[in-house]
């Protein structure tokens, strides 16, 4: 990997569920530390671009690259295959994924959510991986929490906890489900400030599905606009925002502004 | 002593009191082959219910058509199987062991079905996580899938010791002297058969009502979550 190379790059990526074409030969790059608001209607393939680059789902066809190494492929002898389990594991520690449900496991407190991963994916020993859940749970703002059950949390003290829990294994590229959109709008704030620090803090690629315009508009570097399976356009904030280029990307615009 | 009209005793209670004790010997072995058949079906649903999920169809299919068949065939065929057709191919098991093997692996493809039950319960959001956190697969089932799936399916698991409890009088039919096969010894014996069967029922009532009252008392406990 050559400095300016990307962190994440997408090259004619299709994905198909049965006849519904969800993501239509996507091409897309992502410089490191890059923070990337995908914007776009429900149903336009959004989560689906997070959800095969956290190898959840398989693309049907084209090349995804992380860190300049193929996810879905593995080289042999020059050639390209499909990965086995091995590759999928090794490619995945680059990722971390947040979840619009939070999906954290609820027969675990907060802390052992955290540790959890660390302990059983990079053999980090048990006190180290507590003392550094604390750290990041502490960073969240729930220092105060680690022996709480899921159950016990508000939804945005759960969304925090599994921002922390994705963060312990410092993973390059970080990728946001619509993280807000389960919670109650009062509680959609707080996760906000936690995705702000860590925008802020810099060195961290971030991808972000979301529909909180007003965030995707301060936080991101870019923002890239999907309608249909492709991405319509893509530019900075500024000019997504306030000039877009297609008329598909005003009329989406208009309506999720004015609704908000 | 109640008589008939004809003058013979019906029920003798002296004669209860004096095969009561013989009847709490082999209440033992009862135990015993419950205890040990429940053990089995346990683990062993537990490992089926696993492989069957299986993404090699290599594992998923045959488990499925194991299961299948077992359940599908009674168990005394199974019983007799194991006792008395098994030695002609050269493998010889005690009454008991073939017993507990049969109550074992008929039970197993049901509490099988329950560990599905179970584990299908379980959010596809949690095997999502554990994708994203990069847990191995073995580390997802036994820490993130199974500790969620297992103290749901206590009750239903429950149940089955119980049904298997209840049909531990097979195991007479191969020899076997638990409860019942003693009974019927006695009654063989004796000539007497009012006292044994109804003895024999009245211990098995009294054993199981208390444990499905406790099981029912489990449930409620377990339900609200």
């Amino acid at each position: 990997m050559h400095p300016g190379d990307p962190i994440v790059r997408f090259q004619g990526v299709t994905k198909r569920f049965g006849d519904l074409l969800v993501l239509d030969e996507l091409d897309i790059d992502v410089a490191p530390g890059e923070k990337l608001a995908i914007i776009g209607p429900s149903g336009s393939g959004k989560s689906t671009l997070l959800r095969l680059l956290m190898t959840l789902d398989r693309p049907s066809d084209g090349m995804i690259e992380v860190d300049g190494e193929p996810l879905w492929h593995m080289r042999r002898d020059g050639k390209l295959l499909p990965a086995n389990e091995r590759h999928l594991r090794q490619a995945r520690r680059k990722i971390g994924m947040v979840f619009q449900s939070f999906n954290l496991f609820p027969h675990m407190n907060a802390l052992r959510n955290v540790t959890e991963a660390p302990c059983q994916v990079l053999g980090t020993p048990k006190k180290q991986a507590q003392e550094e859940a604390r750290a990041l749970l502490d960073m969240v703002g729930l220092g105060a929490k680690c022996d709480a059950y899921p159950g016990q949390l508000s939804g945005g003290q759960q969304q925090r906890v599994a921002i922390a829990r994705a963060l312990a294994l410092r993973p390059k590229v970080m990728l946001f489900d619509e993280v807000t959109s389960a919670l109650d709008p009062e509680l959609v704030g707080e996760v906000l400030n936690v995705l702000r620090d860590l925008a802020q803090q810099g060195n961290i690629t971030m991808l972000l599905v979301t529909h909180e315009m007003r965030f995707a508009r301060e936080v991101s570097d870019r923002v890239a606009f999907f309608d249909k399976g492709k991405i319509v356009e893509a530019g900075p904030p500024e000019v997504i925002f306030t000039q877009p280029a297609h008329d598909r990307t005003r009329q989406f615009l208009k309506a999720v502004l004015s609704a908000g | 002593m109640i008589a008939q009209a004809g003058g013979e005793v019906v029920w003798s209670w002296e004669f209860a009191a004096e095969i009561l004790p013989q009847l709490l010997v082999a209440l033992r072995v009862t135990f015993q082959a419950t205890v040990l058949g429940s053990a089995l079906a346990i683990t062993l649903g537990l490992v089926l219910a696993v492989l069957r999920r299986s993404d090699s169809r290599a594992v998923s299919l045959p488990v499925g058509g194991f299961i299948e068949f077992i359940r599908s065939t009674p168990l005394l065929v199974q019983l007799y199987f194991l006792f008395f057709v098994l030695p002609q191919f050269g493998l010889t098991l005690s009454g008991m062991t073939a017993g507990v093997l049969g109550l074992g692996v008929h039970y197993a493809t049901y509490t099988s079905e329950v560990y599905r039950a179970g584990i299908e319960g379980v959010p596809k959001g949690q095997w999502e996580a554990a994708t994203a956190l990069n847990l191995s697969n073995r580390r997802t089932w036994t820490g993130v899938v199974l500790p969620q799936a297992i103290p749901k399916v206590v009750p239903a698991l429950g149940n089955y010791v119980i049904a298997m409890f209840k049909e531990t009088p097979l195991l007479a039919a191969i020899t076997v002297i638990e409860m019942f096969g003693q009974a019927d010894r006695i009654a063989s014996r004796t000539f007497r058969n009012v006292e044994a069967f109804t003895l024999v029922g009245l211990l098995f009532l009294l054993l199981s009502y208390p444990c499905v009252l406790l099981l029912r008392r489990l449930e409620a406990r377990l339900a609200p979550r």
